[in-house]
């Protein structure tokens, strides 16, 4: 395993109140293998990514669980050895490309700087790599786009570039925060796309954070669905999206509009996401699930395997 | 029904719009200024050519001639010309006041910049500081200081440079905490830049327009900080033509030599309304709200 996050259990600190937004959370993800995680805003998949890259807000402590990153539990790390991490073995893509890039710096400079820190070479050679991996996400006339400063850059081509940034290393897992979500429809395809590629000829595993199931069911081979802070379901994309088990799951992909019949009313799901300050005993969709039962509110379900056949599809779900 | 793109080049402007110099043009005071300065400036940059006297050499043959034809501010006690001491003490006054601050603009810059950067402690250990430099009033401290280091023009920058520092810090930490949030600056954390490097390419350059501002803005009070610790004896030591040790020496004459204290404060004067009317333009052209 590349990144194994094991009981991962995060607080904030708001005024008085404490939220827990991640409650016993474990996922992992192998080498060169690409992983959905899924789920509403406020799911805590942002504050997963964030916690393995130890860049939580400052009111934020971690209350539980390990992370592991090649055996190692960067949790135990410090600062100093965290810090070597990022870029270098784990590297981010962002959700706004239009803000990721640094306003004062030309492009071809931003990448240099990167390519020189992680891999120690002259200032001349840095910048050839960095005309050279704009070629490398498709970005057409390097030498040209390397001296221009960001804001002459579009949306697409800025996110072409934060990707080539967090590619510099290049890391052995990206973590993709909403990397298409700021984007139109028909760049999103080519980025995600150009995401795969350059993960695929690198050998880098990517964890993909995404509220559209679209895109997990064209690039994941994994999915993980999260809901209020709590991993609910995980399994082979095939498996999940083809015969999701937990209710949370299959209320997602009924949400999605059905082309084919644009008439039909959009599907929500009812009710609204629990209060994290106080998380209730049972299940954490028990409030909104139709299914829901006296079991269900009063005890915590666990992760259990789904069928025995389709191995790794687990559920924490006590009415499936 | 078909529509012409192509672009039409009789139409197109043969000049790029530039708002900066349209704003100015507008803004007539700040011509005034600029135009004070620019004055000044060659005045000073071509002195040699302008003047034939030498501004340190003592002529007491023709001393206290009023002016007149051939020294046209007249001359002082021991005969020197008091225009050329003007435009040889110009070299040395904007000199010295773009220098002093200048260097605290950049010191201050960077403290404010670490300073609200990393926060917490450290942050508040500058800031503590800062106020108390900001406690005195900076004419006394900067006396106090000149006196302390002994008095001579390099020690009076120093002084004046140490109680400009503040402002800066406070500028500049301000923008730094803004900067601190931005998704670019944590980006370039994710992507492994250390701290150091992160304030000096991703901080200090996002966060130097205000400064730039205040800097503008602050020569002319350093140019009469500069005067006003010359003109106490912490300053420039004589024979240096420095205005404002001429007017400190001349105002014992002013009743019966007007013309000796009246040129050099006169010059004072201008530069440093010159520099005040340049700094609020700029302040008013670079403030997007101003835009009409």
């Amino acid at each position: 395993m590349l990144l194994e996050i094991s009981d991962l259990s995060v607080e904030f600190r708001l005024l008085q109140d404490k939220v827990k937004a991640l409650h016993q959370v474990s996922l992992s993800i192998d080498r060169g293998e690409i992983v959905g995680v899924v789920g509403e805003s406020g799911s805590g998949k942002s504050v997963t990514a964030l916690s393995v890259l130890g860049l939580l807000d400052k009111n934020a402590t971690i209350t539980g669980g390990a992370i592991r990153f090649k055996g190692t539990d960067v949790l135990r790390l410090s600062p100093r050895e965290r810090q070597a991490l990022r870029g270098k073995e784990i590297g981010m893509v962002f959700q706004e490309p239009m803000t990721a890039l640094n306003p004062t710096m030309r492009i071809g400079a931003q990448l240099a700087e990167v390519f020189r820190l992680h891999r120690g070479v002259s200032r001349k050679e840095a910048y050839a790599l960095a005309v050279n991996s704009l070629a490398e996400v498709h970005i057409r006339d390097p030498e040209l786009v390397a001296r221009k400063y960001p804001f002459e850059l579009s949306g697409g081509m800025r996110q072409r570039v934060v990707i080539a940034l967090a590619m510099a290393a290049p890391p052995e897992l990206l973590i993709a925060d909403e990397p298409t979500t700021a984007l139109d429809v028909t760049i999103q395809a080519e980025i995600l796309k150009l995401m795969k590629e350059l993960a695929e000829s690198r050998g880098t595993a990517i964890m993909l954070i995404t509220h559209d199931l679209g895109v997990v069911a064209q690039l994941c081979q994994r999915v993980v669905v999260m809901y209020a802070g709590e991993v609910v379901e995980t399994g082979k994309t095939r498996h999940v999206l083809a015969a999701p088990v937990h209710p949370y799951t299959r209320a997602l992909i009924g949400a999605l509009p059905d082309l084919a019949d644009p008439d039909q009313p959009l599907q929500a799901i009812a009710g609204e996401v629990p209060d994290l300050r106080h998380r209730p005993a049972g299940c954490i969709f028990a409030s909104r699930c139709a299914a829901a039962n006296e079991q269900c509110r009063s005890q915590h379900p666990v992760l259990e395997m789904v069928s025995a056949e389709r191995e790794t599809h687990q559920a924490a779900c006590w009415v499936r | 029904m078909s529509v012409n793109l192509e672009p039409q080049p009789a139409t197109l402007p043969r000049r790029r719009f530039n708002p900066f110099w349209y704003k100015l043009k507008k803004n007539p005071l700040t011509l005034l200024g600029l135009s004070l300065l620019l004055i000044l400036l060659l005045l000073s940059v071509f002195a040699p050519l302008i003047t034939p006297y030498d501004p340190t050499k003592i002529n007491i043959v023709e001393r206290f001639a009023p002016p007149s034809s051939t020294h046209w501010f007249g001359t002082d006690e021991v005969g020197r010309d008091i225009f050329t001491r003007i435009l040889y003490g110009a070299r040395l006054s904007l000199g010295v006041g773009v220098a002093v601050v200048c260097t605290a603009g950049l010191i201050g810059t960077v403290i404010g910049c670490i300073s609200g950067y990393f926060g917490g402690r450290l942050d508040q250990l500058i800031m503590r500081l800062m106020d108390m430099v900001l406690a005195f009033p900076s004419l006394v401290l900067a006396m106090a200081l000149a006196a302390t280091l002994g008095p001579n023009l390099v020690n009076a920058m120093i002084a004046i440079a140490i109680v400009k520092i503040p402002v800066y810090v406070r500028l500049a930490r301000a923008e730094a905490l803004a900067l601190r949030e931005k998704l670019f600056v944590k980006a370039a954390v994710t992507f492994g830049i250390p701290s150091w490097r992160i304030i000096l390419r991703h901080i200090i350059p996002n966060a130097v327009s205000p400064v730039v501002i205040q800097v503008t803005l602050d020569i002319g009070d350093a140019i009469l900080l500069v005067a006003t610790l010359g003109f106490l004896g912490l300053g420039a030591q004589p024979p240096t033509p420095e205005w404002g040790a001429m007017i400190s020496i001349g105002w014992k004459y002013l009743l019966d030599y007007w013309w000796y204290p009246t040129f050099p404060g006169l010059a004072l004067f201008l530069a440093s309304c010159g520099f005040n009317l340049i700094g609020d333009g700029i302040r008013d052209i670079l403030d997007p709200k101003a835009n009409r």
